[in-house]
């Protein structure tokens, strides 16, 4: 099993869960594990089956823009960080 | 038994003036605050160790001075018991030396007493010292707010010295905003943000010069706003502003401190233009409006931004001083709820629309030196 780390702004889709446990042996697989138990997070995390240009999907600490994108394989010690952007601080403009 | 003589300060200038070596025995700060031209600095602990190297010629003539007498005639008692045959020490106060028209170097000051006491615990830190407490003096830093991440920061740096402060708001003091914004207090309510800023850091080091821009940062001023500084220090809250902030830094070349806080998160980077990614690398696309609540709608617990804020402080020392490793290409995640630090490594995009092989003109013209970037 490898470990999906739930960012704080989708932690309502994991009834709070910061971490999910998957299986796959890539992204790909790893995250239609995670949407099968978390089926809200699947639109938030993807468009079109591609991944959302606003959250960053990091394999340990590689971004797997820079690998193999969804293709990317995955190890069992492996974690999966999803990680959009966050805002946060003063209000401006 | 061999033995040394003693001179007075007026024949101990004549003796430099004849060719005597001289040396002095006082510590490294004393040699700081002024010394004999020529001299060389052998602090008497140092002396039996280092004398060899510095003096082989036991019989060649040698001058040992200290402050008024007491330590060079330890040393030259010292000399003359391990064959030294010509050691005169000086019996008399050195702070006479210049005005008995010795050769005399003063120091360069390039701080003053006062800030030499007031910054005394960081001067002696060897990556800091004079020097980088002069460059950290002569700093211009710019903060994006002066809320819960630009109270932390504001208050460190101007503890420590930057010279000059930015702070960019025109929010004023609000009630709820005393829970994490710790440049503000009671009786500042209604305050605009920065005048209090203004008061609470000018009790804490009354050097610093405080520059208050009462306005939003917008594509209108944005290059107005951070063109006079040397590090720019995000602490907004909305992406807007982050994207305008990142590409006007990115044209004029200056490194930003990036900060962000959501309830018990956050995450610290430092973009630094064409040698690190820059924000639209990590993030190209800005993210809808939910998935970026602002403190007043998702909550935020108070020491996030001091923590956040004071990592952002930590930041731009570095950049200051031109030390140690930055954020730069690393983003680095603290969860307080399980109080641990994760980071991601984060890259430059080829294809980045601001920074990227394909970006606009504009914003590869070597406008300004790369190493401004890294002042």
């Amino acid at each position: 099993m490898s470990t999906v780390r739930i960012p704080p702004v989708l932690r309502e889709n994991t009834g709070g869960s910061r971490s999910v446990e998957v299986t796959g042996g890539t992204v790909s697989e790893a995250l239609d594990d995670l949407f099968a138990k978390h089926p809200a997070l699947r639109e938030r995390v993807t468009e079109d089956g591609q991944l959302s240009g606003f959250i960053n999907v990091y394999v340990n600490d590689r971004d797997v823009r820079y690998r193999d994108g969804l293709a990317t394989t995955v190890g069992p010690d492996d974690t999966i960080i999803l990680l959009p952007a966050m805002a946060g601080g003063t209000r401006q403009a | 038994m061999t033995t040394f003589r003693e001179a007075t300060t007026a024949e101990a200038v004549g003796l430099a003036r004849e060719g005597y070596r001289v040396i002095d025995v006082r510590e490294q700060s004393e040699w700081d605050a002024g010394h004999v031209i020529d001299a060389t600095l052998l602090p008497l602990r140092d002396l039996p160790r280092r004398i060899a190297e510095i003096a082989p010629d036991r019989d060649g003539p040698i001058l040992v001075h200290c402050a008024v007498g007491a330590r060079s005639a330890r040393a030259a008692g010292w000399l003359a018991e391990h064959g030294y045959t010509n050691v005169v020490s000086l019996k008399g106060p050195i702070s006479q030396w210049k005005d008995l028209g010795g050769a005399w170097e003063e120091p360069v000051q390039l701080l003053s007493p006062g800030q030499q006491r007031r910054y005394a615990r960081q001067i002696l830190i060897p990556e800091i010292g004079q020097e980088g407490q002069r460059r950290m003096l002569d700093a211009k830093v710019l903060l994006i707010g002066a809320g819960g991440l630009g109270s932390p920061t504001a208050l460190y740096l101007a503890a420590s010295g930057v010279g000059t402060i930015g702070l960019v708001d025109d929010d004023v003091v609000d009630e709820s905003n005393l829970q994490r914004q710790v440049l503000h207090g009671v009786d500042r309510l209604g305050m605009l943000k920065v005048d209090s800023a203004e008061l609470t850091l000018r009790g804490i080091n009354p050097e610093t010069n405080v520059v208050k821009h009462v306005e939003r940062l917008g594509p209108d001023n944005v290059e107005r706003l951070i063109g006079g500084y040397d590090v720019i220090v995000d602490g907004t809250d909305n992406f807007d502003t982050r994207y305008v902030l990142n590409d006007a830094a990115v044209k004029l070349r200056k490194p930003v401190v990036h900060g962000s806080i959501y309830r018990w998160d956050g995450q610290v980077t430092t973009f630094v233009p064409f040698e690190g990614p820059c924000y639209r690398c990590m993030y190209p696309t800005q993210p809808p409006d939910e998935l970026a609540p602002a403190c007043s709608v998702a909550g935020v617990l108070g020491v996030l931004p001091g923590i956040a804020g004071i990592i952002q402080a930590n930041e731009v020392f570095k950049l200051v001083l031109g030390v140690g490793e930055t954020l730069a290409g690393r983003l680095l995640m603290f969860d307080a709820m399980g109080t641990t630090f994760d980071e991601v490594r984060i890259w430059r995009d080829p294809a980045c629309p601001a920074c990227g092989d394909g970006a606009s003109a504009v914003a590869q013209e070597p406008a300004q030196p790369a190493s401004v970037a890294g002042a």
